[in-house]
């Protein structure tokens, strides 16, 4: 079967539950085999950042999205058609300071923890959806964008919304460098 | 909905990273796929309560193995099973010509020793899947050319 080169909505849809339940499995087996909190989310964000480092050639494929030309624009790309594409939710954008290289995804809705009630005992500060934040991170070093992403809040930790931060750190690409400001 | 794609690509990290954290500790090859099969199998478990939620009874076994080869394939990896074959006696070999976990490992024979890797997941996907429908069943894959593979579930009876 070969994948059509334009946008199809549903062609390729997988069952959303195998890779919510395929998360989960993945997290709790990670929990088993590392102590602390820390390590698990530390492999999941590396495991994220392999995820995302390939996803992006996926995403570029499918989506045609035009060249960017600041970071608020590609947030929201991420917000809007990303996010929207793989998981089909569409979290806001909030930009967090006046240089613009600080912004913010809520999610309102969280499919990867349809199944998850609450973080297992002892387990406080276990970012569950950690893989989220690598997935992004790696996606946008692939595209020579350094970004430092993490969790701000998490609903799962009895905060009110679901809140990924991301930081872009200077930009990765030879052209820019020395220049100061970028935008 | 979550695409195809972000499933695949977290199912090699997931083998990657298995492998990976057993070349720093001491575990072999079949701890990593026993690890990746138990996953598989939670997952199973997890897939056939929501897919059959709705479904009537099954009338047997072979019904039983004729959903896990049509209907649950098809939702799981976008198609049917190609070809199950069975002994009547508990033992049900289903062939997969073009498996999705493998058509972007290789076409043929490259890669082949790393084939089991990819495969330990869904053999737990299918052992836990038949566990909750009743069936305890001990499953196993082996594959000679690439994307095709087969699944041998040999059903125990209690």
């Amino acid at each position: 079967m070969s994948r059509p080169a334009h946008r199809k909505p549903g062609y390729h849809k997988t069952n959303k539950d195998l890779f919510v339940l395929t998360y989960g499995a993945l997290v709790a087996q990670l929990c088993k085999d590392y102590e602390k909190d820390e390590d698990v989310n530390k492999y999941l964000d590396e495991m994220g950042y392999g995820v995302g480092t390939r996803l992006v050639e996926d995403f570029l494929a499918r989506s045609c999205v035009r060249r960017c030309h600041s970071y608020s624009e590609i947030v929201n790309i991420i917000a809007q058609v990303a996010f929207k594409m793989y998981l089909g939710i569409t979290p806001n954008v909030t930009c967090n300071n006046s240089s613009r290289n600080e912004f913010s995804l809520i999610l309102d809705k969280n499919p990867l923890v349809e199944f998850v009630e609450e973080l297992p005992t002892g387990r406080s500060s276990l970012c569950y959806c950690n893989l989220l934040c690598g997935i992004i991170r790696g996606a946008l070093e692939m595209v020579h964008l350094a970004a430092d992403v993490t969790f701000l809040q998490d609903r799962l930790k009895g905060d009110s919304v679901t809140e990924i931060g991301i930081k872009f750190l200077k930009k990765l690409d030879k052209k820019n460098i020395g220049r100061k400001n970028e935008k | 909905m979550a695409d195809e794609a972000v499933f695949l690509l977290l199912h090699n990290e997931m083998v990657s990273g298995v492998y990976k954290s057993a070349e720093q500790g001491e575990v072999e090859n079949g701890r990593c796929i026993t690890k990746l099969e138990n996953m598989g199998f939670r997952v199973g478990q997890g897939l056939i309560e929501r897919f059959t939620k709705d479904t009537a009874r099954f009338k047997d076994e072979l019904d039983i193995m004729k959903f896990v080869c049509k209907d649950f394939w098809t939702t799981v990896f976008k198609k049917q099973i190609d070809n199950l074959r069975t002994n009547h006696q508990g033992i049900y070999v289903l062939q997969d010509n073009k498996f999705r976990l493998l058509t972007q490992i290789s076409a043929g024979k490259q890669y082949l020793e790393h084939a089991s890797k990819y495969l330990a997941f869904t053999c737990g996907l299918i052992r836990g899947g038949l566990s909750n429908l009743g069936i305890k069943s001990i499953v196993t894959a082996e594959v000679s050319s690439m994307p095709a593979c087969k699944f041998q579930v040999m059903i125990q009876k209690l």
